[in-house]
């Protein structure tokens, strides 16, 4: 076993992330859109859009893992890049986990750092809070981007799959949502909830990318 | 053990008159139980009045939905381990039925909610929450094997994800338990014993023993059903291969 496989597959997913020209733009461009439909569908009331401005940035870094999974194992299967990796004596699960990794580093981890400009737009006060809910927010994307890839990777074989990722992932995004939105909150509960959000991203972590390796040899056969 | 029960000639031979059994049973169980639920028992002003009474559906219905889940888990990991094909076809045949009896859970709890606590549906009720992410689950479940194109790859496609699924059921039902509550507290099963009322709980037990076995029932039926589909389809391809 060696740890080239994996770098390869890093980096591939990185370049493939680059290759289309927007990068990391593309899904900023559509976590900006969805926050825009907001308040145009809510209403511009101040009190109510502070209110739900932190739940729509967790929706809205739901959908966007959603959205942008569809590909990645999916492309891999169809060229037989697949294949490969399943013949280069590298864990499977390892390739799956440097893959998501790096998908989520081009299209989660931005969105997350994007997220107090959106706070912002919802009349959010301008404090250092904001900072704090971005190593939140990019935690929680972790894990959906973990669970949206065993999503990804059970429908690489399936015709338009991306409806399919939805309906299997979004249970499984569960208690990140609540973890997330408790944290948030300030609240009851709301010291203890990072811990919670910390310790389901990292089960997350340390299941997920076997589930993507059994999934991946089945989409291999 | 699992060698033994692997075996479909036995699985039909032992279904033949094993369905007919647990449908009869069945037939009486819930026959007692809604009897004594809709006129014997006395109505629960604390619990609504007489809207209390669709406890003996209700009940029943949300234990099958968790019962049916872990059913579905402990078939998949089996096909998953020992490969046994009836496995599978058990895990295929509790999916449909498992999604029914959770949405008659949720139908029934909405019924019964909307009198006693005035709303139809309650965002921060942690049970309620629960319930309706076991129905998503089943339906993911359900789609996910519709999509692919081989019985094979349907089998294990389904057994990953609802091994999946059930790992992370005790962890959605913590997060969703750390919302606050509206809802009663669980009072069948309490540390020191049931504390309902004998006379709600035997024909709630009698209920739920009902629709446990109408549910084993159809699932053997469905198995049955399954099976038989397999073995016309092999017989087709054996007298095409005679042509």
């Amino acid at each position: 076993m060696s740890a080239a496989p994996i770098l390869a597959a890093f980096r591939q997913s990185l370049g493939e992330a680059w290759a289309g020209g927007a990068g990391a733009l593309l899904p900023l461009g559509f976590l900006g859109g969805a926050a825009v439909l907001v308040p145009l569908g809510i209403g511009s009331d101040g009190d109510t859009l502070k209110a739900v401005g932190p739940g729509i940035i967790w929706v809205a870094l739901a959908l966007a893992s959603l959205v942008t999974l569809e590909r990645i194992f999916q492309a891999d299967a169809e060229d037989g890049t697949l294949d490969l990796w399943l013949q280069a004596g590298a864990p499977v699960s390892a390739i799956a986990a440097a893959k998501t990794l790096a998908h989520w580093l081009s299209a989660g981890l931005p969105l997350a750092l994007f997220s107090p400009l959106l706070a912002l737009m919802f009349q959010a006060e301008a404090s250092l809070a904001l900072l704090s809910h971005v190593a939140l927010y990019a935690l929680g994307s972790l894990a959906f981007f973990f669970w949206g890839g065993v999503g990804a990777a059970l429908s690489a074989t399936v015709r338009r799959g991306g409806l399919l990722i939805s309906l299997i992932a979004l249970p499984l995004f569960v208690p990140t949502a609540i973890f997330g939105a408790i944290a948030m909150s300030g609240g009851p509960g709301s010291s203890g909830a990072p811990l919670f959000l910390a310790a389901s991203t990292l089960f997350a972590c340390a299941v997920a990318p076997y589930a993507m390796a059994a999934a991946l040899r089945l989409a291999a056969d | 053990m699992w060698s033994y029960f692997a075996n479909p000639h036995k699985f039909l031979r032992l279904s033949d008159w094993l369905a007919p059994l647990f449908y009869a049973l069945s037939a009486v169980c819930i026959f007692y139980g809604l009897w004594q639920g809709l006129w014997v028992v006395p109505k629960d002003e604390y619990q609504g009045g007489d809207i209390m009474r669709v406890m003996f559906v209700h009940v029943p219905a949300a234990w099958l939905a968790m019962a049916s889940y872990s059913a579905l888990a402990i078939a998949s990991f089996v096909w998953f381990v020992w490969r046994h094909e009836l496995a599978d076809i058990a895990a295929k045949a509790i999916a449909p039925l498992g999604a029914t009896w959770t949405a008659l859970c949720l139908a029934t709890g909405s019924i019964w909610g909307k009198p006693t606590w005035g709303t139809w549906w309650q965002w921060d009720d942690p049970r309620m929450m629960s319930v309706l992410f076991l129905f998503f689950l089943f339906l993911g479940y359900m789609a996910l094997r519709a999509a692919m194109d081989t019985r094979q790859k349907a089998a294990r496609a389904g057994a990953i994800l609802a091994m999946v699924g059930a790992i992370n059921v005790p962890l959605i039902k913590f997060s969703v338990d750390l919302f606050t509550s509206l809802h009663q507290d669980a009072s069948v099963i309490t540390a020191d014993g049931p504390k309902m009322a004998a006379v709600y709980l035997t024909p709630l037990l009698i209920s739920a023993l009902g629709h446990s076995l109408l549910f084993g029932g159809l699932v053997m039926t469905s198995m049955r059903t399954e099976i038989r589909e397999r073995r016309i389809a092999r017989l087709r391809a054996r007298e095409l291969e005679a042509f």
